[in-house]
């Protein structure tokens, strides 16, 4: 928020605001937004740890701000990623351009957990495989932006983006009065127009589209139901839907119905018992049949999740080179390969002033930030290092930009970090906002609402 | 070689169940090895959706059924003319990379023993010289696990049968695979039948092999099972990273039922 001494320009009417609002509204304030939250029911459950699993997201009234300026240059490396990272996607379950040109290794693509066989040689509608892509983005300085991490397949978290500002402009309608605020709640309709747009050839009329939810028992099945409601389409479990002949169809009361188009928030792995885990109950039987033929569009598509894999994170700035014929707007975080020798190397003898995190986690689970653990907590991941050294990444631990936070002791700073949505269908769309984390421990860098992160409303002023 | 195929898969449940959906790879692959004249699998009350063609090159079609299920027959039958090309699966069209070939599964992972048979095997034998490295592979699997119908089960893993000594076709290509990956050889399962009275002795007429990676001739086939490369007398359906993957047909059920299976098959030479 501050310029050295003085408050930057798209804060100035907010820092009036606040030395204008006596403490003990503010305490008011900040009780009733913990109270609207819990009545609406979003919750998030935490795993790994014992008590109330369901427990609230903290939210912070003071929203994270962002010139038009700025947001025009996010606004243009975010699609540009969205872009390449499908471009990616197409070409690797193709001919794999990228690769016979020496760019990336194959082992890295070919041997990857999240590569499916299953669909190379299949084209999806429009070509897209990642229809909502969720790029996590730090700041660093005035103009400096880092992209931590790609998450193509399912990000999470848009509905508190949603819900935020929802509860800001019930809370404080004024402020959205005194500033010109880009509104965010167009996005279920933007992603419901995403996701139409996809329907294969052969559907005739409007598609159906219905949201595929692992159950109530998943942490963010808030979301989804949320999601599915707002975008006025069928919440789904497995059950409820049948493979037969050619096509994929859901039962209601009004007997079988056609799907077009799934937005799935379940794991490839689950998706269909005859193609991928046979054990699976959550998914279709037969559903990856009907997707190869080309008669339903799954979004993400199966396979996606090569792309944002940690190992392969290194390669997008090529990527973006490679397929676009462009220079990254955003820069990538500075990356080890823990599987690299050389790279393992650098990274076991300055463990502790690096972050490390595992290949294929996500949610802040099971990281090390450097700077903040114990002698003995360093040593402990040395040991899960050396054991398996390519399940590991490396990264410098950047001085994350700070939004002002309320805490106990009043207004202080926060690290914050930013998950922008883009949706990529017919035409590309960034929401003009974002999921805007925020870590509420003092020092902390970890932002994960699973580690104790906070969440705040995302303002992208207009011109 | 003229060769006919009538299989026969039975499904009986005790109890009817509402839905059946299986996937199913049941059609013989193109390539220069074989030619199919006429081919059918049919399911009564069974209603089949169109083929697709996988990256792999397998036919693949669903096949479901709804209602109160009691039985699910499924009917092969078809004649396919075949030539022996010594194992090579020439003029196949697939366009998965064979570097996926060198994961592993449950299955086919390779422990310490299997890792330490294939050592022994390509001992001697130059890193360039793939293809003798693979038959010394999978002689060494074919010493190493006697053919003992019974012994294993469909969930036994490469390493348990090397362990046990004992094992079937689908014990030997698990085995084959997890040796060949352990030295960079991309590795595959394959399904398909076998006209085997043609040596007097009697083996499963469904049969299973590997398929390995060499380069210059891209994949070639070892039956370790057999000591031998699938010629003449071998059908090939299509392939997998395992049995499982590579399963001719691969099902669920849906409704609690007691599942009974059934399955004939008869492989014959037609005189021409």
């Amino acid at each position: 928020m501050y310029d050295g001494e003085t408050v930057r320009a798209p804060y100035l009417d907010l820092a009036g605001w606040v030395s204008d609002m006596p403490p003990d509204l503010l305490d008011l304030k900040r009780a009733e937004a913990d109270a609207l939250f819990r009545r609406i029911g979003i919750t998030f459950a935490v795993y790994g740890e014992g008590g109330d699993p369901e427990r609230l997201i903290p939210f912070d009234i003071f929203p994270r701000v962002f010139t038009a300026h700025e947001w025009r240059r996010l606004e243009r490396g975010v699609k540009q990623r969205a872009q390449a990272l499908n471009a990616f996607l197409r070409d690797v379950y193709g001919r794999a351009e990228i690769v016979r040109a020496g760019r990336i290794p194959a082992e890295r693509i070919f041997q990857n957990a999240a590569y499916e066989p299953a669909v190379v040689g299949i084209q999806p509608p429009r070509g897209i495989y990642s229809h909502i892509v969720g790029v996590d983005i730090v700041r660093t300085g005035p103009t400096d932006f880092f992209v931590l991490e790609d998450n193509c397949r399912t990000p999470s978290g848009v509905s508190y983006m949603l819900e935020n500002r929802e509860i800001m402009m019930r809370m404080f309608p004024d402020l959205f009065q005194r500033n010109r605020v880009e509104p965010v709640d167009d996005y279920p309709n933007q992603l419901r127009r995403t996701l139409m747009s996809v329907a294969p050839e052969s559907c005739k009329g409007g598609p159906t589209v219905v949201l595929l939810t692992p159950g109530s028992l998943n942490s963010a099945y808030y979301e989804h139901s949320f999601l599915a409601d707002q975008m006025g389409v069928e919440l789904v479990e497995g059950q409820d839907l049948f493979v037969d002949g050619d096509h994929v169809y859901m039962r209601t009361t009004m007997g079988p119905k056609r799907v077009d188009v799934i937005y799935r928030r379940i794991d490839d792995d689950f998706l269909d018992p005859l193609c991928f885990r046979p054990d699976s109950m959550l998914g279709v039987p037969g559903l990856l049949n009907v997707y190869r033929a080309g008669n339903v569009a799954i979004a993400s598509a199966p396979g996606a999740g090569v792309a944002d894999d940690k190992a392969i994170y290194t390669y997008v700035p090529e990527m973006i080179r490679f397929y676009l014929g462009e220079e990254p707007v955003l820069a990538n975080v500075p990356t080890w390969q823990c599987g690299n020798p050389d790279d393992l190397a650098y990274v076991l003898g300055n463990l502790s002033d690096l972050v490390v995190k595992e290949v294929h986690g996500s949610g802040g689970y099971g990281m090390l930030v450097g700077p903040a653990a114990t002698r003995e907590e360093v040593e402990a991941y040395a040991r899960r290092i050396r054991a398996n050294p390519s399940e590991f990444i490396a990264q410098p631990t950047l001085s994350l930009s700070t939004t002002p936070t309320y805490v106990e002791s009043g207004l202080a700073p926060r690290h914050v970090d930013l998950r922008p949505y883009c949706l990529v269908g017919e035409r590309i769309h960034l929401c003009a906002g974002g999921l805007t984390r925020v870590a509420l421990r003092e020092g902390s860098l970890v932002v994960n609402s699973s580690q104790g992160g906070g969440v705040k409303d995302t303002w992208v002023l207009a011109d | 070689m003229r060769l006919t195929v009538s299989h026969v898969t039975r499904y009986r449940y005790a109890t009817p169940i509402r839905q059946v959906v299986q996937s199913h790879r049941l059609t013989p692959s193109r390539f220069a090895g074989q030619r199919t004249l006429d081919w059918k699998v049919e399911v009564e009350g069974g209603r089949f959706s169109q083929p697709f063609t996988d990256g792999a090159g397998d036919t693949i079609r669903t096949m479901s059924m709804h209602g109160a299920v009691e039985a699910v027959d499924i009917h092969v039958t078809g004649t396919v003319d075949t030539v022996d090309l010594v194992g090579v699966l020439k003029d196949h069209r697939e366009c998965i990379a064979p570097g996926v070939y060198l994961r592993t599964t449950r299955a086919t992972r390779p422990d310490a023993a299997l890792r330490k048979l294939a050592a022994k095997a390509v001992s001697g034998i130059p890193e360039t010289a793939r293809l003798d490295r693979a038959h010394a592979m999978a002689a060494a699997v074919a010493d190493g696990i006697v053919y003992a119908p019974g012994e294993t089960h469909a969930h036994t893993t490469a390493a348990e049968a090397l362990a046990l000594a004992l094992g079937v076709c689908q014990d030997h290509t698990h085995a084959l695979i997890a040796c060949a990956v352990s030295v960079g050889i991309p590795g595959r399962y394959v399904s398909g039948y076998l006209f085997a009275s043609a040596d007097g002795v009697a083996h499963e007429a469904s049969h299973a092999w590997a398929e390995l990676h060499i380069e210059g001739l891209g994949w070639v086939g070892f039956d370790a099972a057999n000591r031998c490369s699938p010629d003449e007398r071998y059908i090939r359906l299509g392939s997998g990273i395992d049995s499982v993957a590579a399963a001719p047909i691969r099902g669920v059920s849906f409704g609690r039922a007691n599942e009974d299976l059934d399955v004939t098959v008869a492989v014959t030479a037609v005189q021409q």
